[in-house]
């Protein structure tokens, strides 16, 4: 196959070294990869880009099998690696579920089939996401697909009880459960955050207590069962203060955030468009500020995508009727270059996206040849990112198979140039490779 | 005469009123006195001038003190107009009609300036809505021609023959500081 | 002034000719040939996603008496339930000539997304969004406020004049609409309602928040007072459970003949409709000679007259000559 020099990149954004892919491995690094070259191989110019570990989505919506209008495995790996990832879980909300080792056996081979990315098959915690009786975990873990994340994400495992045997049962397996926490009682036909503008708009609230409450509880569980849990797309300031007190007390829980809660506000939803309708609702400025300080010292662990994708006609409508979700996977970088590393408020730097966005989802999500290091004899997932090429965001340049962005317009300040998963280049000078090596016929 | 460029007064405050004078008694003549007559102003500028006719015609019938607002009333054409979807929409004015009605009555309609006709024809259908009067007559102060519609003035202040590039504007102290008609 | 979406977008001055021109054709009203021709040959759509017999055939009534055709297009559920999409209704409308588009809608936002989105190019007319807005309502309560209680009303404002608007807030575009109104008219507005029933977020209304009402009487001395519909559902807990029983709600909240009796002299009592009678009305207010109950309606025609000759009587390049 095909072997790539990558020359003069800066490895996490700081020093200089080149690094030569063959075979699926990084070969070696620095001055020895020049010579190490064999003939034939493809040399890249890097000078100026910033080399990162193949990025990992610990959350996306692939939507197949079932929403195949939406996006595929294929669409949505597609999209995934043009964002620079070579990893990402799929959640469970298919039709059916993904809560037989049958479903997720099916989505990850569906993953390998496409070859654009390594597909992480989540299970569902019960049935049908019905939440009333577990899934067969361990089947799913057993499976091909090697399931360790285990989710009803879209709805809350809101019975305490359940909650506890599933954080319980997952250990035997190493997994962990990613809650979406949503109390549903407090969430009755709720349509954005429930505050100042919903009162203005007339817009069923969706209080931030609802999150906070189930956290509150989770971190709780997981503590006295000894487990590790994990929080889905914390969008509150108040769930980072209980993030924050449950690491203090040694509690194994980590968190998400997704890049748009990282930007948006409630203020967003003012015209009542459609694309800024998501769940958990985008919330104030004083909650976003919050976040990116969490993301910045590590209270939150990590970015997810909550990459969601919707056909057109379930946002061209009135918001009440319109789906809840955003796609994520190719803006990712741009937007939380933009949110996290452009203000220069957090000292937030290249490596600290490697973290957040590589090693620590690989870690949680029990990925085993993600999120590595770039060093020799490891895996050749390689992202490479040009810091300083700015560009705006038009849905009909994007991969994935929907339209539903909500930074239509926006100008991000990051853009990914290339992505080599498993030392094939998906992405090349920004384009996605089609007639890469290996690709299906 | 005039060339458009140079504003000509063409009625100064005096011609004015001698022309309204003049009306005033035109009109109680042709209808032997003022009993059944009702002068309606059309706003903007016939709302002043139906005033002035009516105390001119109280005074010259010798009952100066009587009630002008059941001589004198107003009426918006606005909604009657024929060019309403071709302008800006225009701010409605009041119309008021004194108590006794229009029915069985002689409507003087009192404009400004009798130009197209089409502000009459608009006048004589927002009439006919609120009433039936015995008859209608127009008062204008100024005739410019260029009729579009088989509209004649019964009363007239003054026969002022234009081109169409000019402009009449009409001046009055009421609402203008200063009576005049002017010519650009 | 393109579209009436909210009373929140209205300036003051855009308010006063609403109501300026409200009263010329209220004026008109009295004439044994009530109809007008300033809207000849336009089609107002009545487009109404929610049962509302009153509003509907107010506007239709106000359409009529400035000789607009009116179409009434009655959708018994939007896309939420999976019939024609909203999209695709404004298109059909837009295809059939639609000068003008009325419409009430069970989703907040459903105008502003009509009037926004493309869909269409004629003018929109909010009659009652969700939990949003019904800025016709407000015109008209502003209107029935101002024949009321101020002497030279041409031209005139609400200046200074104190408001009680009293009930189920949090769920009423009546509330919200009138709170924004009244306020850009200079009145001073109070709402008084259950803490349940009052919006998380109202700190930043500008208005005051009162949990009393016999305070509110006592206090603040209102010129009008306001009283909205509850829902009886919304005491069951699978309404919401905001309030323990209709009894309770009518001692603490309801406009009964005690408190009717501490209103002032000039004090009028006005309700949207329908009126629950015995819950925040007792019979005593509803027909007592203060109540402006039934005037609202007919002041409702002739505000729904002005609105719609504004926004249609002119080309679209402005409103004001």
């Amino acid at each position: 196959m095909t072997a790539y020099l990558i020359q003069g990149a800066r490895l996490y954004g700081e020093e200089r070294a080149d690094l030569l892919l063959t075979d699926g491995r990084i070969a070696a690094t620095g001055s020895e990869a020049a010579d190490a070259a064999p003939v034939g191989t493809v040399r890249i110019d890097a000078d100026g880009l910033v080399a990162l570990p193949g990025l990992v989505d610990l959350h996306t919506h692939l939507r197949e099998p079932g929403r195949e209008d939406a996006e595929t495995v294929a669409s949505g790996t597609r999209a995934a690696a043009a964002g620079g990832f070579t990893c990402v879980h799929a959640m469970a909300n298919t039709t059916p579920t993904a809560d037989t080792a049958g479903v997720v056996e099916q989505v990850w081979r569906l993953g390998q089939d496409a070859g654009w990315a390594e597909v992480r098959p989540i299970g569902a915690v019960t049935v049908g996401r019905a939440g009333t009786q577990l899934a067969e975990l361990g089947a799913m873990a057993d499976s091909a697909a090697a399931v360790r994340v285990f989710s009803d994400d879209g709805d809350c495992v809101h019975d305490p009880v359940l909650m506890r045997r599933a954080l319980e049962y997952v250990k035997a397996f190493d997994g962990v459960v990613a809650q979406h926490a949503q109390e549903p009682r407090l969430t009755e036909g709720a349509l954005m955050h429930e505050g100042v503008v919903s009162a203005e708009l007339g817009l069923t609230g969706w209080p931030a207590v609802a999150e906070e409450a189930i956290i509150a509880r989770d971190v709780l569980l997981a503590e006295h069962v000894g487990s590790r849990v994990h929080i889905c797309h914390v969008s509150t300031a108040g769930s980072v203060e209980i993030i924050r007190w449950a690491k203090q007390r040694g509690i194994q829980v980590t968190a998400e955030v997704t890049p748009h809660h990282l930007v948006l506000t409630d203020e967003q939803v003012r015209g009542y468009d459609p694309q800024f309708k998501v769940n958990p609702p985008l919330r104030t400025a004083e909650d976003v500020a919050a976040l990116r300080a969490a993301l910045a010292d590590g209270t939150i662990d990590i970015v997810a995508t909550d990459h969601a994708p919707h056909p057109r006609e379930a946002k061209d409508c009135e918001f009440a009727a319109a789906a809840m979700g955003m796609t994520g996977l190719e803006t990712a970088v741009g937007v939380v270059a933009a949110a996290m590393i452009a203000p220069g408020e957090h000292a937030f730097t290249w490596a600290d996206v490697a973290r957040t966005l590589s090693t620590v989802p690989a870690r949680i999500g029990r990925v085993p040849h993600q999120g590595r290091p770039l060093a020799p004899g490891e895996p050749a997932h390689v992202t490479l990112i040009d810091p300083e090429r700015s560009w705006r965001v038009h849905p009909e340049d994007l991969h994935t198979a929907s339209e539903n962005t909500p930074f239509t317009d926006r100008e991000l300040p990051a853009q990914v140039v290339a992505t080599f998963f498993r030392g094939v280049a998906t992405v090349l000078d920004g384009d996605v490779r089609n007639d890469r090596e290996g690709a299906p016929a | 005469m005039n060339s458009g460029a140079q504003p000509t007064v063409v009625l100064s405050g005096d011609d004015i009123h001698r022309a309204l004078t003049r009306i005033a008694h035109e009109i109680l003549e042709r209808n032997k006195g003022a009993a059944d007559v009702l002068l309606l102003g059309i706003p903007t500028r016939g709302v002043p001038l139906a005033a002035r006719l009516g105390t001119r015609i109280l005074a010259a019938e010798g009952r100066p003190d009587s009630d002008l607002d059941q001589l004198v009333g107003t009426i918006d054409v606005t909604m009657y107009r024929d060019d309403l979807r071709r302008n800006p929409t225009r701010a409605l004015e009041p119309t008021r009609i004194p108590a006794s009605g229009l029915q069985e009555k002689v409507v003087v309609l009192v404009d400004d300036v009798l130009y197209s006709g089409r502000t009459v024809r608009a006048a004589l259908d927002a009439v006919s809505e609120i009433g039936r009067p015995r008859a209608v007559q127009l008062a204008v102060l100024v005739d410019r021609g260029h009729r579009e519609l088989p509209i004649r003035a019964d009363f007239i202040g003054k026969n002022l023959p234009t081109s169409r590039e000019e402009r009449v504007s009409v001046q009055l102290t009421e609402l203008d500081g200063t009576d005049a008609v002017v010519l650009s | 002034m393109r579209h009436l979406l909210s009373a929140a977008d209205l300036s003051r001055a855009e308010a006063i000719e609403i109501l300026d021109t409200a009263a010329t054709m209220a004026a008109t009203q009295s004439r044994e040939i009530k109809k007008l021709p300033a809207l000849r040959g336009r089609a107002v759509v009545n487009l109404f996603f929610e049962d509302s017999t009153r509003t509907r055939i107010s506007f239709e009534a106000a359409a009529k008496r400035l000789s607009a055709d009116v179409i009434n297009f009655s959708a018994k559920g939007s896309s939420v339930s999976k019939g024609e999409s909203l999209k695709d209704t404004a298109q059909t409308l837009q295809a059939m000539g639609a000068d003008a588009v009325v419409i009430r809608h069970d989703a907040s936002g459903a105008p502003q997304r009509l009037a926004t989105s493309g869909w269409i190019d004629a003018p929109v007319i909010n009659a009652g969004d969700g939990k949003h807005q019904h800025p016709t309502q407000a015109l008209l309560d502003a209107y029935t406020i101002r024949r009321h209680l101020v002497a030279d009303r041409t031209g005139a404002g609400l200046d200074g004049l104190r408001v009680a608007v009293v009930g189920d807030v949090l769920h009423s575009r009546v509330a919200r609409s009138n709170v924004d109104l009244l306020h850009t008219l200079g009145a001073e507005v109070t709402l008084v309602a259950p803490p349940t029933l009052v919006p998380v977020g109202v700190e930043t209304w500008p208005c005051q928040v009162c949990y009393d009402l016999d305070a509110t009487l006592d206090e603040h001395t209102p010129d009008a007072v306001m009283m909205l519909r509850v829902q009886r559902e919304r005491m069951s807990a699978a309404g919401g459970g905001f309030f323990p029983s209709a009894a309770e709600y009518s001692r603490r909240y309801g406009l009964d003949a005690a408190r009717l009796s501490r209103l002032a002299e000039h004090t009028i009592v006005m309700h949207p409709g329908p009126m629950n009678r015995g819950l925040e009305i007792s019979a005593q207010a509803a027909d007592s000679p203060r109540s402006t109950v039934v005037e609202q309606v007919a002041n409702g025609v002739a505000v729904r007259m002005a609105v719609l000759y504004l926004l249609l009587a002119g080309t679209d390049e402005g409103t004001h000559p």
